[in-house]
Parts: C-alpha cells; sequence; structure tokens
C-alpha cells in the first residue's frame, strides 16, 4: 500500500539547511495501523505530511496505491488527497461558523455527488465516529474538543479513503476523550481501513499494532504491538 | 453541480461572517457614495450657474455708460449720462441682425401699497423688454407699444413685489401702488426667476420708460441698453456694428476714449464658466481623494481577510479541493461584496445628492460618468485585492498554507 524509498526532505531558511527527514525506507500494507512516534522536532510530522500528500520530499520515492506521488503536479495532488486519504488534524482545523454538517460534507465539494448523497454519508460517517445526532446542526465552534476531533473524523471518512491519517489526534485532548478518539481509530482498523497516527505519547501509540519510533530524521526502532485482545 | 457548489460555498461563506463582510463593503459602499454625491454638488451648481445665465437674456449685448471723468478722475463705469433713448432708437434702425432692442432707466424709489412699502428698483423700458431680457408675465400682461408712446401710469410688478406689498401670492391685477408719490396701476406679474441680492429680476417693478423719464427720474438719459442678437454667432458682428454707431453718434474717433462700455452675454458666460470650472475641479479632487482612501480601505480589508483565511485555504486544499475551485470561490466572493456594496453605494449617494439639494438647497446632479467611475474603480481594486492573495495562498503547499500565522 506504501512504500517509501530514501525520503529525504530539507527545509531552506536562508543560508541554513535543516535535514527534518533524512532517508527514511518503509513498508505499510493494506488494513495495518501504524504508530509513528518520536520527539519534537524528530521529524516525524514532516514525514508524516509526505506521506499524507501535503507536502513533497525534496528526494527519494514514495509509491501510494501502486501511484508514485513524488511526481505528481498540484492537482493530481489535490486529487489523491481527495479520493484515497483522510486527514486528521491536531487542531481539527474545521471551519468556524459553520454546521457540524456542511464542515463533514466538504471534501465532497465539487464532486458529482447529489446533496442528498452526501448529507447521508456524512450523516453516517458522524455516527460512525460517535457523534450525536443532535449536534449535527450545529455551528463547529460551539463543540466540546473531543466533539470537534469526531468531527473531523468523520471529514476524514467521508470520502471513503484508502488510508486515514492522523496527526497527533489526542495532542489537544483530555486522557479520557483521548482514550475514546483512540478507541475509535482502533475499530475503524478493525473494520479494515488503514491508519497512520504520529503521537509523541507511548500511551497512545499502545493502540497501534506497529510503532515505528523516529530521532533525527532516521528510524530509530520499527517494532510489532503485541495486543493482549 | 459545480456552478451550485460555488454559489452555496460563497453565500455560506460570506453570510457565516457577517461583520466581516459588512465591514468590507461599508468600505466600498462609503467610497463610491461619496464620490457620487461630491460630483453631483459639483456638477449641479454648474449647471444651475449657467442656467441662470442663460435666464439673463439670449444672446444678449448690454451697452453701460462709460465712466464719467472730471480732469482725470474718473468716477466708475456708468456714473456718465451719455446713453439715451435716441441712442436706442438708433441701433435698432441702424444695426443688422438684431432681434430686439431695450433701453432701460432704472433707479430705486420707495414704494407704497395699502400701508405697506418698500424699496425697489424701478426700471422704465420698452415692450420689447421681455423678448430681449428673457422676461415672461405670469399674470396680466407686460408693457404695450400704446402704453410706452403715452406715457401711462402702469406698472408691471415682479413676485417678491407682490409678495411684500400685497401678501404672498396675492392677487395684485387692478391695484394701485405709489411711486414717488405717484399713482401707478398694476397690470402685470412677471414669473419668477430665482436669484437674490443686487440685480434681482423678481424684485423690480417695469413701467414705460417714457412715463419712468417723465415722472420719475425728469431726465432722458437710459442706464443701460441691452440687445438681442439674431443668433449666437453674429454677437461679435453685431457688437463692432454698434460700437461704431455710438462712437459716431458721440462724435468720437478714438475707441478708447469711447463713452460707453458693451459686453456680452458670452463674456459673462466665459468668465462664469472659469470660476465653475475651478469649483468643478475642486470637487473632482476632492471625489479623487475620497476614492483613493475608499479604495485603499477596501484594499486593506480584503487582504486582511484574506491572509486570515489562509488557513482556510489550506484546510480547503488538505481535503483535497483543486485550487482552481478555491480561486473561483474567493473570486466570486470578491465579486459579490464589491458588487453589492457598489449598489448600495450608488443607492446611498444618490439619497444623499436628492437630501442635499431637498434641505440644503443646492441643485445636485448626479452625473453617469461618476457612478461609473466610482463603481469601476471600487470594484476593480476589491476584486484585485480579493482574488490575488487568495491566489497566492492556493497555490502554497496546504502545509504551508495550514502553518500559516
Amino acid at each position: 500500500m506504501i512504500e517509501c524509498t530514501n525520503i529525504c526532505k530539507t527545509y531552506v531558511n536562508g543560508d541554513v539547511e535543516t535535514k527534518a527527514v533524512s532517508g527514511i525506507s518503509f513498508k505499510i500494507d493494506k488494513g495495518e495501523f501504524v504508530a509513528i512516534i518520536g520527539p519534537s522536532g524528530s521529524g516525524k510530522s514532516t514525514l508524516m505530511h509526505i506521506l499524507g500528500a501535503l507536502d513533497t520530499p525534496t528526494s527519494g520515492t514514495y509509491v501510494l496505491d501502486g501511484q508514485e506521488v513524488s511526481k505528481l503536479n498540484d492537482d493530481e495532488l489535490s486529487d489523491l488527497r481527495r479520493n484515497k486519504i483522510g486527514f486528521v488534524f491536531q487542531a481539527f482545523n474545521l471551519l468556524p461558523r459553520t454546521t457540524v454538517l456542511r464542515n463533514v460534507m466538504l471534501p465532497l465539494l465539487y464532486s458529482d455527488t447529489t446533496d442528498e448523497e452526501r448529507e447521508k454519508r456524512a450523516r453516517l460517517c458522524l455516527k460512525y465516529a460517535g457523534m450525536e445526532e443532535s449536534k449535527f446542526l450545529n455551528l463547529s465552534n460551539q463543540l466540546s474538543g473531543g466533539q470537534m476531533q469526531r468531527v473531523a473524523i468523520a471529514r476524514a471518512l467521508v470520502n471513503e479513503p484508502a488510508i486515514i491519517f492522523a496527526d497527533e489526534p489526542t495532542g489537544n485532548l483530555d486522557t479520557k476523550t483521548s482514550k475514546v478518539v483512540m478507541e475509535t481509530f482502533r475499530e475503524l482498523n478493525r473494520q479494515g481501513h488503514t491508519i497512520i497516527l504520529i503521537t509523541h505519547e507511548m500511551e497512545v501509540a499502545e493502540f497501534a499494532d506497529r510503532v515505528i519510533s523516529i530521532r533525527d530524521g532516521v528510524i530509530e526502532k520499527d517494532v510489532k504491538n503485541v495486543h493482549e485482545h | 453541480m459545480v456552478a451550485m457548489d460555488l454559489l452555496k460555498e460563497t453565500s455560506s461563506s460570506l453570510s457565516s461572517n457577517k461583520v466581516r463582510s459588512g465591514l468590507t463593503m461599508l468600505g466600498i459602499i462609503i467610497g463610491i457614495a461619496s464620490v457620487i454625491t461630491m460630483v453631483a454638488i459639483g456638477q449641479g451648481a454648474q449647471s444651475s450657474i449657467s442656467d441662470r445665465i442663460q435666464s439673463i437674456g439670449a444672446n444678449l449685448i448690454i451697452i453701460s455708460p462709460g465712466a464719467q471723468r472730471t480732469s482725470g478722475i474718473s468716477a466708475g463705469q456708468g456714473s456718465s449720462m451719455t446713453l439715451t433713448l435716441d441712442d436706442a432708437t438708433a441701433i435698432g434702425s441702424g444695426v443688422q441682425n438684431i432681434s430686439g432692442v431695450a433701453p432701460e432707466d432704472t433707479h430705486r424709489y420707495q414704494v407704497t401699497a395699502k400701508g405697506n412699502n418698500t424699496n425697489t428698483q424701478v426700471t422704465g423700458t420698452v415692450p420689447s423688454y421681455t423678448d430681449v431680457r428673457n422676461v415672461a408675465v405670469d399674470m396680466g400682461m407686460f408693457i404695450t407699444e400704446y402704453q410706452q408712446q403715452t406715457s401711462a401710469k402702469v406698472a408691471v410688478i415682479g413676485p417678491t413685489v407682490r409678495d411684500d406689498l400685497f401678501g404672498t401670492d396675492a392677487d395684485a391685477i387692478g391695484q394701485t401702488i405709489r411711486i414717488k408719490n405717484i399713482d401707478f396701476q398694476v397690470i402685470g406679474v412677471t414669473v419668477s426667476k430665482g436669484g437674490s441680492g443686487f440685480n434681482n429680476a423678481d424684485n423690480a417693478i417695469y413701467v414705460p420708460i417714457t412715463t419712468e423719464q417723465h415722472y420719475l427720474s425728469g431726465d432722458t438719459y437710459v442706464t443701460t441698453v441691452g440687445i438681442s442678437a439674431a443668433n449666437a454667432t453674429i454677437i461679435p458682428a453685431v457688437q463692432q456694428d454698434v460700437t461704431d454707431l455710438l462712437l459716431q453718434r458721440h462724435g468720437i474717433s478714438d475707441p478708447t476714449a469711447a463713452d460707453f462700455s458693451i459686453m456680452n452675454q458670452a463674456d459673462i458666460i466665459a468668465t462664469a464658466s472659469s470660476v465653475t470650472g475651478t469649483f468643478t475641479i475642486l470637487l473632482a479632487s476632492i471625489a479623487g481623494i475620497s476614492l483613493l482612501v475608499g479604495g485603499i480601505g477596501i484594499m486593506n480589508m480584503m487582504l486582511t481577510t484574506v491572509t486570515e483565511r489562509t488557513r482556510e485555504i489550506g484546510l480547503r486544499k488538505a481535503v483535497g479541493i483543486r485550487k482552481l475551485y478555491i480561486n473561483l470561490q474567493f473570486l466570486i466572493e470578491a465579486v459579490m461584496l464589491t458588487f453589492l456594496g457598489g449598489a448600495l453605494g450608488v443607492v446611498l449617494g444618490w439619497a444623499a445628492a436628492l437630501l442635499v439639494s431637498k434641505f440644503a438647497s443646492l441643485t445636485t446632479q448626479i452625473s453617469l460618468s461618476s457612478v461609473l467611475l466610482a463603481f469601476g474603480v471600487s470594484a476593480a481594486v476589491g476584486i484585485l485585492f480579493g482574488f490575488y492573495p487568495a491566489r497566492r495562498a492556493a497555490n502554497l503547499s496546504p502545509m504551508e498554507a495550514l502553518r500559516y500565522e
């Protein structure tokens, strides 16, 4: 499903070159639940953005679902994100002063699906993400953090993506809500979604089946988690 | 589908941010309205001034007596008594291309009627005065040729005099007024011309010039002779012929030593036009500055909102919306804001111009070119600065846009 070979990303700021990711290679198969863990500044976020087609690598190749991502142009990248990728952000990134339903339907804009079909799918995904139906028409800024993240998860699901990426999805949530959100991801994975999340907390990474540790832009460890259940 | 989505997305974006949309539109509204009002006032003033000048007569040439000189000391224009009724008659019979000659002998007298009194100008003149000076009679009639020949004691009064002596809009025809203790019968009231102050045509009494000379002033001189040329193009030629004739009649060989002065309406219009021209330039620069300030306001508002929304643009790209649609959405938003604001601005400017003419009694004239200019400039500024930064943001990678502070 995902195949990275020697991925590098260098940021240039004036005369100073910063290597965020320096030569990372790995494979992720369909249906896996992978956590990428590492301290801040380890390059895990950069890696995640490259994997999520939000950014392009400086060098190396990245093949997603048989498509060479690093060769795509801006519009092709947009189409790829739209058709194959769902992204959940740490900061939720919902449209402010906009209803929950409209937020979830955002990725379906300018597509061939009818309004009824879009709303049906959005409602389904929201229920799936554990959102109460009474809140569907609330404005996004009237929600709690946990609710916002559920909306964000529903938005990531609405396109029926092949892979869901989650960038520190519990970073802005309290422990109890974090647990609920992580259970949601587990459940999605059980139903066959490929999930890649990044975090700096080991407790969060525990939910995944495979943990890739990153430090200073390179892979430090790549281990399978053994779950009791 | 795409078009519907764009429309819905745009209108929901505008309506969910009412304060932001409102403030942006306010800049456009004020900018456009102020330009339209300013130009309307300026153009109104210009046209009302030229209307007033037209109302003093058609193709008018005015002869006044020259300055009286006593051993080199001038007593000022019009002080000498050199023009006579005979001069006027001679011009009427001796100069070609004239449609009317109206000698006038004007003095100020105290006038009484029914216990009311006023001090006003009494003009002795002839029947052709109405044509030469564009005076129309509202009620009754003007002086006739017969009354003029028989020195009849009749008077045509202006509406202001009628109001002063008999009360507002009273029927004055057939009433008697006393000028210098001589009774005159009112035979007509002139149509109001507007105007105020010195030479107010509404605050005047017209009597036959023979009556004026016999009973009131007691001399044979006239204070002005008005001549109406047959058309505007021959005014200079007529003026030259009149000058030659008068010089010859007065026995003066050097034209610079003429004992009369002569001017025509074209000169007056030229002078007034240069005054109103300056006025228009003044107002146009005020309008230009308002347009500039308004334009900068629109630009600021558009730039700040789009910069603020860079994260939103990043999010839209991150969920896989192509930049074409993002660009289109922001373009339509800018177009909607500027056109809605522009339309409101035009209505407001128009209403303001109407209010000014109603309450400040200034004539205003809305000009299409000012509406188009104001609208065009603000629309161009609004669309350019609404669209360009959005386009720039949509060209960023989604991550750069999302991280934008």
